[in-house]
C-alpha cells in the first residue's frame, strides 16, 4: 500500500513536470524551427511587409495552439467546464486557475519565437525597410519615388545586383535591425518583470484561495486518470470473463453432442483445465469458427 | 493485486506514448527524407508542373498508407467490421471511433511532408515558374519573344546553371517571389492544419462527450478481447500439444514393452522422477524409432481421456504418478490502445 502510494505520489508530481518539460521541448522546437527556416524576403514592395509580419506573427499562432493540443489538461478543464452539474457543484475559480495555468504555459514557446525574430532581425528589416525616409540616407536621397521604393525594397536582400556593394543599404539594414534588438530586449525585460512580480505578489493576494483552486484542479486531473485506469482494467475483466464463459459454453455443447464417457475428477488436472474440454481437433476449428462467426454476447 | 494494478497502469500509459512515440518518429523520418532526397528539377516547360506537384502529393500519399500499415490495430478494425453480427450487436459508432483515431495518427507525417516541402519552396519554384508575373517583375515587352519561347526561358529558372533568361527576368527575383508564395502558402498550411487539431480536439466535450466515453471503453474492450483471446488458444495449444505428445510416447512405451515381453522393474524411489520423463525409452534404437514415427506418422489430434488410455491389458501397475497440477498462471499485464 505504501509502494502504491509512493508511485502515486511519482505520478502526481510527474504529470506536472511532464507539463513542464512539454513546453520547455517546445521553445526548443521553436527556436530549431526558426534557425532551421530559410528566410527569404521577397524583395518586393507590396510583399515584404506581409512576408515579414507573417513570418513573425503567425508562427506564434501555430506554436501556441500546439501548446494547447498537446497538453492534457486543456482538455480536463473543458470537460470540468462543459460537464452537467449533476451532483456535484461546479466551481468557477477551479476552472479558471486551471485556464490559466494553461495559458500560461502555452505562451512560453510563441513568445520565445517572436523575442527571437526580433532579436535576429531579419523579419523586421524586411517588413519594415520600404518604410524607411529616404532622405535620412545619403544613396536613397536624390532618387525619384518610384524607384526609391523599389530601392528600398531590395534592402533586404544583399545578393541583389543592384544592393551588393551599396553602404546605404548597410546603413537602413543595420538602423533597422538595431530598432528590432532593442525592442526585442524590452520585451524580454518586460516579461520577465511581469513575471516575476506575478511570482512573488501572489501570496500577498487569495493565498487560500489560491490553494484550493490548485487543490481542486489537481483532484479533477488524478480523478479523471483513475477513472481511465480503471475502465481498462474493468474491460480486461470482462474480456477474461466473457471469453472463460465462451470456451465453458463451447464445452457445455460438445459434452451433449459428444458420447464420451464423463471424466472422474483425477488425472492431470492442471492439463485438463487449460483444456477446457476441447480436445480435438474438429472442436478447436468449431470453437475458433464459432468466435468468428458468432461472438458472444457482452453479458457476463 | 495491487501490484498488478500498478504495472497494467504503467503499461496502459506507456502504450500510449509509445504510438505517439511511433508518429514521432514517423515526422521525424519524413523529414528526414526530404533532405536526404535529391531533388532535380526537369526544368522544361510541360515536365515541371508534374514533377514539382508530384513531389509534393505523392510521397504524403505513400506516407498516409505506411501510417495505416503500421499500425497493429488495423486488421483489428477490419475483423469487426466485417465480422457476422452473430449474439453480440455490431456499434457502427464504435468503428468510426477506431477508424478516426488511426487516420489522424496516419495523418502526421503526410502533414509534415508537405509543409516541409512548402517552407522549403524548392517544388512550388520547379511547378509554377512557367506562371511567373514577368510584366510586373521583369521587361516582357523589351524582348520579341514568342509564348513558347518565354516559356522555354521560364521553365529554366531553378535551374540557374543554365538559365538565360536575366534580359527577361532577373533570377534571383523570379525564385524569391516564387519561394515566398511557397513559404506563405506552407505556413497558411501549417496554420489550417494546427486549428483543425485543435477544434477536433477542444469541440468534442462540449458535444459528445458521453459517447466519445462509450466509443472509447468499447474500442479498448476489443483490442484487450482479442488478446486475451489468442493468448488463451496460445495456452490452449501448448496444453493440447504436451498432452498429444506425452500420450505418443506413452503410446511408443506401451507397443515397446507389448513387443519385447519385458517386465517393467519397479524403479527405486529416488529415481522414479527421472525414469517417468524417460517415458520408457531408455536406448538408442528405441529412440530412434521414436523419432522415425514422429516424422512418419504423427499422431491424430485427437486426445483420448487418460482413464480410458488403450494399455495393452498388461499396464497392470495403473498410470504412472501424475505431476501435480501446474498451478494456473498469472495472466500478463494487458494493454490497449486505439
Amino acid at each position: 500500500m505504501d509502494r502504491f502510494r509512493m508511485i502515486f505520489q511519482y505520478f502526481q508530481s510527474n504529470s506536472e513536470s511532464v507539463i513542464n518539460g512539454i513546453c520547455g521541448l517546445l521553445a526548443l522546437a521553436s527556436v530549431k524551427m526558426y534557425s532551421s527556416f530559410d528566410f527569404s524576403c521577397p524583395c518586393l514592395p507590396q510583399y515584404n511587409m506581409a512576408y515579414g509580419l507573417g513570418v513573425m506573427l503567425v508562427p506564434p499562432v501555430i506554436l501556441f495552439l500546439c501548446g494547447l493540443i498537446l497538453n492534457r489538461q486543456s482538455l480536463v478543464m473543458l470537460e470540468e467546464w462543459r460537464r452537467p452539474q449533476g451532483r456535484r457543484k461546479k466551481d468557477l475559480a477551479v476552472i479558471r486557475y486551471m485556464c490559466s495555468s494553461i495559458m500560461q504555459r502555452a505562451m512560453v514557446a510563441p513568445v520565445v519565437w517572436i523575442i527571437v525574430t526580433l532579436l535576429d532581425g531579419k523579419c523586421l528589416i524586411c517588413a519594415f525597410s520600404g518604410s524607411m525616409d529616404p532622405e535620412k540616407f545619403v544613396g536613397f536621397a536624390n532618387v525619384s519615388t518610384v524607384q526609391v521604393q523599389q530601392l528600398l525594397a531590395k534592402v533586404p536582400c544583399k545578393d541583389d545586383e543592384l544592393m551588393r556593394n551599396n553602404t546605404s543599404r548597410k546603413a537602413v539594414s543595420r538602423y533597422l535591425r538595431c530598432w528590432s534588438q532593442a525592442l526585442g530586449w524590452t520585451i524580454l525585460l518586460i516579461l520577465i518583470i511581469a513575471a516575476f512580480l506575478a511570482r512573488w505578489l501572489r501570496p500577498c493576494f487569495n493565498q487560500a484561495t489560491l490553494l484550493q483552486a490548485r487543490h481542486w484542479s489537481n483532484y479533477i486531473d488524478i480523478e479523471q486518470k483513475i477513472f481511465e485506469e480503471t475502465c481498462c482494467e474493468h474491460s480486461r475483466l470482462f474480456a477474461h470473463k466473457c471469453i472463460l464463459h465462451f470456451f465453458e459454453s463451447m464445452r457445455q455443447e460438445i459434452k451433449l453432442h459428444s458420447f464420451s464417457l464423463p471424466k472422474e475428477g483425477e488425472g492431470a488436472e492442471g492439463e485438463e483445465d487449460l483444456l477446457r474440454g476441447i480436445t480435438d481437433q474438429d472442436q478447436v476449428n468449431k470453437l475458433l469458427k464459432s468466435w468468428y462467426y458468432e461472438k458472444p454476447p457482452l453479458d457476463v | 493485486m495491487d501490484k498488478f494494478r500498478m504495472i497494467f497502469q504503467f503499461f496502459q500509459s506507456n502504450q500510449e506514448s509509445f504510438m505517439n512515440g511511433i508518429c514521432g518518429i514517423m515526422a521525424l523520418a519524413s523529414t528526414q527524407m526530404y533532405s536526404a532526397f535529391d531533388f532535380n528539377c526537369p526544368c522544361l516547360p510541360h515536365y515541371n508542373l508534374a514533377y514539382g506537384l508530384g513531389i509534393l502529393l505523392v510521397p504524403p500519399f505513400i506516407l498516409f498508407l505506411l501510417g495505416f500499415v503500421l499500425n497493429n490495430n488495423i486488421s483489428m478494425l477490419a475483423e469487426e467490421w466485417r465480422r457476422p453480427q452473430g449474439q453480440r450487436g455490431k456499434d457502427p459508432a464504435v468503428l468510426r471511433y477506431m477508424f478516426c483515431s488511426m487516420a489522424q495518427r496516419a495523418m502526421i507525417a503526410p502533414a509534415v511532408w508537405v509543409s516541409v516541402t512548402l517552407l522549403d519552396g524548392k517544388c512550388i519554384t520547379c511547378a509554377f515558374c512557367t506562371l511567373v508575373p514577368v510584366e510586373t517583375l521583369g521587361n516582357a515587352s523589351h524582348l520579341q519573344l514568342s509564348q513558347g519561347e518565354v516559356q522555354r526561358v521560364l521553365a529554366r529558372i531553378p535551374c540557374k546553371e543554365i538559365y538565360n533568361g536575366q534580359q527577361l527576368i532577373a533570377n534571383e527575383v523570379a525564385v524569391r517571389y516564387l519561394r515566398c508564395i511557397s513559404q506563405a502558402l506552407g505556413w497558411c498550411f501549417v496554420l489550417l492544419m494546427t486549428t483543425l487539431a485543435f477544434l477536433v480536439r477542444s469541440l468534442r466535450p462540449c458535444f459528445s462527450q458521453a459517447a466519445f466515453l462509450k466509443c472509447r471503453y468499447w474500442s479498448h474492450y476489443i483490442d484487450i478481447e482479442r488478446k486475451l483471446f489468442d493468448e488463451t488458444c496460445a495456452e490452449h495449444a501448448r496444453s493440447f500439444a504436451k498432452v498429444c505428445i506425452q500420450q505418443f510416447f506413452e503410446g511408443m512405451s506401451t507397443d515397446l514393452v507389448a513387443a519385447r515381453c519385458h517386465l517393467p522393474r519397479k524403479a527405486p524411489a529416488d529415481a522414479a522422477e527421472a525414469a517417468e520423463k524417460l517415458l520408457g525409452i531408455t536406448d538408442w534404437g528405441t529412440m530412434n524409432m521414436a523419432l522415425k514415427s514422429w516424422h512418419r506418422c504423427k499422431p491424430p489430434l485427437h486426445l483420448h481421456p487418460p482413464a480410458l488410455s488403450t494399455g495393452n491389458g498388461w499396464a497392470g501397475e495403473g498410470q504412472p504418478p501424475t505431476h501435480p497440477s501446474a498451478p494456473r498462471r498469472e495472466t500478463a499485464a494487458y494493454y490497449s490502445w486505439v
